[in-house]
């Protein structure tokens, strides 16, 4: 891009950062691009209003219509339609962090501090790789391959460690149980929190990382004392980009799970709580009448969740800046 | 290569430009499915069950092969969609997995018919419902009625219950779990299956007939008829139900009725159309059937899907074509393409007959 500046004879004098000159003559270019870049700005908030808009107005027949019609009509009530949906996808999503993060920030530290440079990069491919692998593909993969072979474990779990509440109940004897269907979406989040995570451990303080290592640290005491200290805010952060996945995820979990309007604990038998995004892509190609709008609702439901979580994380990631490593 | 100051952001519309139009051209280019009503003489739109799309697609392009210039759009919404944009008058005809219910129907309610027409349910696609298993070491299954809805209800959990015993002489049944596997998405096999099950078995199975599986019994879900048959076929010890001509590798089981055991053959399904009386009150053509699953020699779990029609079209172009072509669906030839491409169970020549026969009377 330096031909860009070579090409238009001019010699403008060197604009300090503090008092930028304002009389430089305004090149097309510059305008262009802050026309473009604005633009881009302003279609982003745009877009995201006509979504909110279109919810609020197709989900509002479904919320204003009377308890006792709807369930006439047999669609039921609407809070008590849409809570075990919304369970299953908090829950579901939960397991899925719980089992994709400490996989995710190990492979990230392995990357940044442990592995080999060569085989450190091809990994970092391996892991984008992955996140460009389509969800209906996971979903396949799951109830086709991963569910049928996990089945015989979930059966041990369930007569071994049964009195535990998580594993209690009648095994499902498909496998396409929620904790499957959470392994497909850890599986899926995995390259999300692994990337992020990667590229800010990457970003630790040479010094301070040489600093611990003087100081007689070993390896892991100096990821204990620098890395992840310095990482944490970026950690939480795309942890939460993971959880947004997660919690939207359609296709596979609607190939994957057994999803039934339930609320339970119970992860390993045929009756699961469904998941809001899979229930909305299950039954809207037949819905028609007020069933389309009651789905709808669904959606602005789900869209009010990841507001929240996303909010939840802002604020976390702005806590924990103040006392990370790197001030 | 240089770029001059100008070229870069040129060059940026340009690609912009480009994209844009490039989704603009997709969108017109993108043929109406259904909602195109009443614009040409020659085109015909109808909108409704996805059960009978294969056997809507043979029947379109049979029927455009023959006669040049016609276009017949089907979009396959599901049956309540179809039935709505019936009702509007957004498309000629409709496919539905069940008729009009009486309130439904009634003079000047239908967009496209006169002021004074009704609506007509013409019977045109017969499709038996197999019930399918995986069990080791199973080859073949007998099960009567109050048997198979307990197993689908959940009060019978085994295959070594003593109920499914006692109808398979001989059959070495494991000490194993039921795993059964209904649809999770709303569906006119689930409103047959269910139908046939109160029907055959209410002392067992005391939920009315619906789309959605009812959620009171429990039991493994799976999303649309491939994912059934896939649940079934990948699992251990499963049992499920899905249309027969998507599951020809699995074991089907026989059903008791009176006292035969019948297979999901055509035949065997077509008979209960034929067996079944037409609801009373509703007007001479209208073949709106009460399906009586209970009758000998008929195979029970069927799904018969309706096209619904005008007795009287506003515009006469309209009558002509939906007559030729629902006409043509009906026939022996019609039906037996569907036969082939679909795997349905072709109209007795009976009910073909009576079928031709309410197909004349549209005006």
């Amino acid at each position: 891009m330096t031909s860009v500046t070579q090409s238009t004879r001019e010699v403008t004098p060197t604009p300090t950062p503090e008092h930028p000159v304002n009389k430089a003559r305004e090149r097309i270019g510059d305008r262009v691009f802050s026309g473009l870049a604005t633009g881009s700005g302003v279609t982003i908030l745009l877009i995201l209003a006509m979504v909110a808009g279109f919810l609020l107005v197709q989900a509002f027949p479904a919320l204003a219509t009377s308890p006792a019609e709807l369930e006439a009509k047999g669609y039921g009530q609407f809070w008590s339609w849409i809570l075990p949906f919304a369970w299953g996808t908090v829950y579901a999503s939960f397991w899925a962090l719980l089992m994709a993060v400490p996989v995710a920030i190990g492979i990230a530290l392995f990357i940044s501090h442990y592995a080999p440079r060569r085989l450190a990069s091809s990994l970092g491919y391996v892991i984008d790789l992955l996140a460009a692998v389509p969800s209906v593909v996971f979903g396949l993969w799951g109830s086709m391959v991963l569910a049928p072979a996990v089945q015989p474990l979930y059966l041990w779990l369930n007569t071994y460690l049964g009195w535990i509440p998580f594993f209690s109940g009648q095994p499902s004897g498909t496998g396409r149980t929620l904790l499957t269907a959470s392994i497909v979406l850890a599986v899926m989040i995995l390259p999300i929190i692994t990337s992020l995570s990667r590229e800010v451990f990457l970003q630790t303080p040479v010094l301070h990382q040489e600093a611990a290592l003087a100081l007689g640290a070993t390896r892991w005491e100096m990821i204990k004392m620098a890395v992840l200290p310095f990482g944490r805010a970026g950690i939480v952060s795309s942890v939460m980009l993971g959880l947004g996945r997660a919690l939207g995820e359609t296709m596979a979990v609607a190939m994957v799970l057994s999803g039934a309007p339930v609320i339970t604990l119970e992860i390993l038998t045929s009756q699961n709580p469904n998941t809001i995004a899979a229930v909305i892509a299950q039954n809207f190609p037949e819905a028609y009448g007020l069933k389309t709008n009651q789905l709808i609702a669904g959606g602005l439901t789900l869209f009010v969740i990841t507001l929240v979580v996303n909010s939840i994380a802002r604020l976390i990631v702005s806590r924990y800046k103040e006392f990370s490593g790197a001030n | 290569m240089k770029i001059s100051s100008i070229g870069a952001p040129v060059a940026l519309f340009a690609a912009a430009a480009l994209t844009l139009s490039a989704c603009a051209a997709n969108e017109t280019a993108n043929p109406g499915t259904g909602a195109s009503g009443t614009a040409a003489a020659s085109t015909l739109a109808g909108k409704g069950a996805s059960s009978m799309s294969a056997a809507q697609q043979k029947w379109i392009a049979d029927y455009q092969a023959a006669h040049s210039g016609v276009t017949i759009n089907y979009s396959p919404d599901g049956s309540g969609a179809g039935r709505e944009a019936f009702i509007s008058g957004a498309v000629q005809y409709a496919g539905s997995d069940r008729p009009f219910k009486d309130e439904e129907l009634g003079k000047d309610k239908f967009g496209e018919c006169t002021a004074e027409s009704n609506a007509l349910n013409l019977p045109i696609y017969v499709s038996p419902i197999a019930v399918i298993f995986n069990v080791d070491g199973v080859e073949e299954l007998k099960l009567d009625p109050d048997t198979l809805a307990g197993i689908f209800a959940g009060t019978i959990t085994k295959w070594n219950d003593p109920k499914i015993a006692a109808t398979n002489d001989g059959v070495t049944l494991p000490d194993a779990s039921i795993t059964a596997v209904h649809r999770s998405d709303d569906s006119g096999t689930t409103n047959n299956f269910t139908d046939y099950l109160n029907q055959a078995a209410p002392k067992v199975w005391t939920e009315a007939a619906s789309d959605t599986f009812p959620t009171a019994f429990g039991g493994e879900a799976a999303k649309g008829t491939s994912a059934v048959v896939d649940a079934v076929t990948t699992g251990k010890n499963t049992i499920g139900y899905a249309d027969a001509s998507a599951a020809k590798d699995l074991g089907h089981a026989q059903l008791k009725v009176g006292e035969q055991w019948l297979s999901p053959t055509a035949e065997a399904a077509a008979k209960i159309v034929d067996d079944s009386e037409v609801l009373p009150g509703r007007a001479e053509h209208d073949l709106a059937l009460k399906l009586n699953r209970v009758s000998k020699d008929a195979y029970p779990a069927v799904l018969v899907s309706y096209a619904l029609v005008c007795e009287i079209y506003k515009d006469a172009n309209d009558a002509a074509l939906v007559k030729g072509f629902i006409g043509y669906a009906a026939s022996a030839e019609g039906q037996k393409a569907a036969a082939e491409a679909a795997g349905s169970a072709p109209l007795s020549s009976t009910m073909s007959a009576k079928v031709a026969a309410a197909i004349d009377s549209i005006k």
